[in-house]
């Protein structure tokens, strides 16, 4: 690395530990925790019939606790968490701040240490916390049913397909509606569950407006569409107007309408999925209602319905008489279980926590400077030579918008990748676009509400910064990242060749460590 | 636009900075941004909910009045398993996952991320020497959606269609394989052998021909059942080219053999045990591992890290192993799906391997197994309670009978109840044959004194 490089890059370094593998460090019989002994010696050859004796111990490693903690917290700093940065990178995502408080709520043993099938008499507290988010999720998005089963906003997409593949079997037309229709800006899931469970998926593409045309959807439906899953606004954060009209067009031939609104960060209090028409929608309750993205998980689906639709959530659902709360079990037409109990209960509590929070003009006040705050951005993104924001110039955006820097990539020859890495070393997060790249060279932002101006100010300023070092000092960009945990990754066939890759330390060693 | 409300989560929500913001962008009302959305579509009035709690101090108060209604296993001595598991969980393992680094982090990549990467890698690593084989992917959702997604790959592994599933694995989980699979594969399930509560080798061999993709079963069982004849199982699975898929819970591969090593294709299980609390079952996460084959390897739909050489020798970076597979690069065309699943969970189960380490992971095993047989022979010696099965090879849990009582299962677990105990998960109506029946649940956590306790409350109820 040359000195100009240097002197040239922000003063902000991420930790850079260099920690070894975790079988790199210990040595023979270091114990990281200690054990009560058992009440006899027995053999444990009484216990375990002979053939199913683990003969060979597991190749742990043999760590100390001060190591094996030392060891995770440093893997911790070289880690962007949200809480660190203004996290408006990571769009469609809708990375918000995570209140500590709700962590210390969900830290309660009355959380932690509960069992799903303890009698519902010792449950009363966290059954009356599902009802009431479920009676908030019902008013939020019109809806006349809710579940919350599902362990993630895919998984809620796919249950909710799930429960129209139902609905048409009860009609006797599931095998003739096979097709299923959704638009290119759409999350991936929405094509992706559709497919596993069985559907033929018809994708459409938008037109100059930034969604697709009246004449496209009319010709993609027939009788054999059995659904329609679409996000609005989409990934470009323009909203179709015509939604209504697509969801009459779809009903017109008998097909249940989806809307994944994991992200409804842009209009909570503004607009919902019942008066467009839908027959069911989904929110992630990590991205709108604010309950953390922990490096992927767990976060929390629900899923809501209207009145035709019920019949056919997973079991349990949570049923009240005025007195007691219950688990309902009695759904006969049920799809069953989507996951293990009743998903991630804390979620649960997080979201109750955070709408408590709020209130009615609370989440208007979300949704508005989320709107705000992402039109904000865009004025001073739009002032970069070379970014822009691809369909409608000049109109409004809701909640996030996807740029594209190919003004930059193609007058300076540095990629999309490398401007990427190059914002890594200002601790900023890249999310370029899902898979196709439909926008060249793309990059997409959601500041959310939880960042101030300053925030954005600072955010489109080192956007001018890495694009005007893309014009005047490429290598700079191209050689980034600088200031990150760990330099620029070399040989990249160590993740598509099977001679190569090392998804564990054991295939790694046995691939390109000479053998012990 | 004047707001009479400062919300402390929104720092533009004070006047100053939203009339800063409009007047840069030309604009009087922040609802001229909404110039998109037709009337018709708009809700045009305040969404009816309660009046919010605004000051930090009584939201908690408010909720934590809410979570008092409940009773917590630190209140009771719980004997419930069943899938989520009371087991200890080292301080160290809430330590690492309540850094506010891993905790409010999404999916960064490899570069500022790299600490995510490395902590499950070493997951993905110290998993798979758990359960001799060389692949693990990222974690899913939980035991179910695991065990489903391992059927699915097998189909499409074998490109046949018919898969056969043990009738003595959890009816939650038979319940999700037929949502996901039902539609467009034929399951069969197979009989147990009503004796020894272990799946029945005649009903599999019945069952078993060349148009089966899998068949699949747990180890232990749904009834705390060691399956003996795991090698015989696969091997007749192997004879008609089909593959044995089996779920364990990780906990208990210190002593017991991991299913790989009597011929498994596929393992897939539920990782709450290592170092998750239960959360009313949200500290489920699923995990799926196969050998280092390409065939096996992309039909997985999860991420899958790898170790990939940086610029700088001897350092580590790390990537996603054949990302193409995935519905991330290929939507419709990808396995299944990749979303938000459990990271944060497999993070701590990392944590928790490391820190029982090599000489823990048997000594947990070896208690575990010490504590359930003194709390079965004392309970199955007690008047008119007896052992449902004859093969007492049992680990964590063991199911009782209680037809020769006057009680019923939910009868005798209100009294153990009012004694501020959690009796064992009532079978009755759930498996065949299992009525009046309960799954007892043991683990290092319970003192012999807490056994004596539930011996003795047993007792005091049936006699």
């Amino acid at each position: 690395m040359s000195e100009i490089i240097a002197t040239n890059t922000p003063k902000y370094h991420q930790a850079r530990w260099n920690e070894p593998i975790i079988y790199e460090l210990g040595s023979d019989d270091e114990r990281g925790i200690l054990l009560p002994k058992p009440n006899n010696n027995d053999d444990i050859a009484a216990y375990i019939p002979s053939n199913m004796i683990r003969n060979i111990p597991p190749k742990l490693p043999e760590i100390s606790q001060v190591e094996v903690l030392r060891h995770y917290l440093r893997l911790s700093q070289e880690n962007l968490g949200a809480g660190l940065v203004p996290d408006l990178g990571m769009a469609t995502s809708t990375v918000k701040y995570n209140p500590p408080i709700n962590e210390r709520i969900t830290k309660n043993p009355k959380v932690m240490k509960i069992h799903p099938l303890q009698n519902e008499k010792t449950l009363q507290g966290i059954l009356e916390i599902i009802y009431r988010l479920e009676q908030f999720v019902k008013e939020i998005s019109g809806m006349d049913a809710i579940s919350f089963q599902p362990r993630s906003g895919s998984q809620a997409i796919y249950t909710n397909v799930s429960i129209m593949r139902a609905y048409h079997n009860k009609n006797g037309e599931k095998e003739k509606r096979d097709e299923i229709i959704t638009t290119i800006f759409s999350h991936p899931s929405d094509a992706a569950t559709p497919h596993t469970a069985g559907y033929k998926v018809i994708t459409l593409y938008p037109e100059e407006s930034g969604y697709p045309s009246i004449e496209a959807i009319k010709a993609a439906v027939s009788e054999r569409t059995a659904g329609f899953l679409v996000t609005n606004p989409d990934d470009t954060g323009i909203f179709n107007p015509q939604i209504a009209k697509f969801v009459e067009i779809v009903h017109e031939v008998g097909g249940i309408c989806i809307y994944d609104q994991a992200n409804a960060n842009g209009l909570l209090g503004i607009a919902r999925a019942r008066e467009a028409g839908f027959d069911m929608c989904h929110f992630n309750l990590h991205k709108t209602f604010s309950t953390p993205h922990a490096s992927g998980g767990p976060g929390a689906g629900a899923i809501c319905v209207i009145d035709r639709l019920a019949p056919f959530l997973p079991v349990p659902t949570v049923a009240y008489d005025g007195q007691k709360y219950w688990w309902d079990y009695d759904k006969p037409d049920s799809i069953g279980k989507i996951a293990a109990f009743y998903g991630s209960i804390p979620n649960l509590v997080r979201a109750y926590a955070w709408i408590m929070a709020h209130g009615a003009e609370g989440l208007r006040e979300v949704a508005s400077i989320a709107v705000l705050n992402n039109n904000y951005l865009m004025e001073k993104i739009l002032k970069i030579p070379g970014v822009e924001a691809p369909y409608k110039p000049g109109t409004r955006r809701i909640e996030q918008v996807r740029y594209s820097w190919k003004g930059v990539t193609e007058k300076t020859g540095v990629s999309i990748s490398e401007i990427a890495n190059r914002a890594v070393d200002y601790g900023m997060h890249f999310f370029f676009s899902h898979h196709p790249f439909v926008v060249p060279d793309p990059a997409t932002l959601e500041p959310t509400e939880s960042y101030s101006y300053r925030d954005l100010d600072n955010f489109a300023e080192y956007w001018a910064r890495i694009a005007e070092e893309a014009y005047n000092k490429p290598e700079i960009v191209r050689q980034a990242p600088h200031h990150a945990p760990i330099h620029k990754l070399t040989e990249l066939s160590f993740l598509d060749d099977p001679q190569k890759w090392s998804p564990t330390w054991r295939a790694y060693k046995r691939k390109h460590l000479v053998s012990d | 636009m004047s707001n009479k409300i400062v919300y402390p989560y929104i720092p533009n929500s004070t006047n100053s900075a939203k009339q800063k913001m409009m007047d840069t962008l030309g604009i009087t009302s922040i609802d001229e941004l909404y110039v998109a959305i037709p009337d018709s579509l708009r809700l045009n009035r305040l969404l009816n909910l309660p009046d919010p709690i605004l000051s930090e101090f009584e939201l908690e108060r408010h909720v934590n009045d809410l979570l008092n209604k409940n009773i917590s296993t630190n209140e009771v001595i719980s004997f419930l398993g069943s899938g989520c598991y009371n087991h200890y969980v080292p301080a160290i393992c809430d330590e690492i996952n309540s850094r506010n680094e891993f905790l409010t982090a999404y999916s960064g990549k490899t570069y500022e991320d790299h600490g995510r990467y490395q902590a499950l890698f070493e997951f993905q690593s110290m998993m798979a020497d758990l359960l001799n084989m060389d692949v693990v992917a990222l974690p899913t959702y939980d035991g179910l959606q695991a065990a489903a997604s391992a059927l699915r790959m097998a189909i499409d592994i074998t490109r046949r269609n018919k898969i056969l599933v043990s009738k003595n694995i959890s009816p939650e989980k038979i319940s999700k394989i037929y949502d996901f699979l039902g539609s467009h594969v034929q399951i069969k399930l197979i009989d147990f052998d009503q004796d020894t509560g272990e799946l029945s080798l005649d009903s599999l061999s019945i069952n078993l021909n060349r148009e089966v993709a899998a068949i699949f079963f747990d180890n232990p069982n749904f009834f705390g059942i060691i399956e003996r004849n795991g090698e015989e199982i696969a091997s007749l699975a192997h004879k008609f080219d089909a593959l044995c898929v089996v779920s364990v819970d990780p906990i208990s591969l210190g002593i017991l053999k991991p299913p790989a090593d009597y011929g498994a294709d596929i393992v897939c299980g539920d990782i709450q045990s290592l170092g998750m609390h239960m959360q009313c079952g949200g500290g489920q996460a699923g995990f799926i591992a196969v050998h280092d084959d390409p065939k096996f390897i992309m039909e997985i739909p999860l991420r899958i890290y790898g170790i990939v050489p940086t610029i700088e020798k001897g350092e580590y970076g790390f990537g996603e192993i054949a990302i193409d597979r995935t519905s991330l690069m290929s939507r419709e065309k990808g396995k299944e799906w990749v979303g938000t699943m459990a990271n944060l969970w497999g993070i701590t189960a990392a944590v928790y391997l490391a820190t029982l380490g090599k000489k823990g992971i048997i000594e947990i095993g070896k208690l575990i197994l010490s504590n359930t047989h003194y709390a079965y022979k004392a309970i199955t010696n007690l008047p008119n309670l007896k052992a449902k099965f004859s093969n007492n090879y049992i680990f964590r849990e063991f199911v009782v009978d209680f037809s020769n009582t006057s009680y019923s299962v939910s009868e005798i677990n209100n009294q153990l109840l009012k004694k501020k105990i959690f009796g064992g998960y009532n079978l009755t109506g759930q498996i065949e044959n299992c009525d009046n029946c309960a799954v007892y649940c043991i683990t290092e956590i319970h003192s012999e004194q807490d056994i004596d306790l539930l011996v003795n409350s047993l007792e005091e109820i049936v006699q």
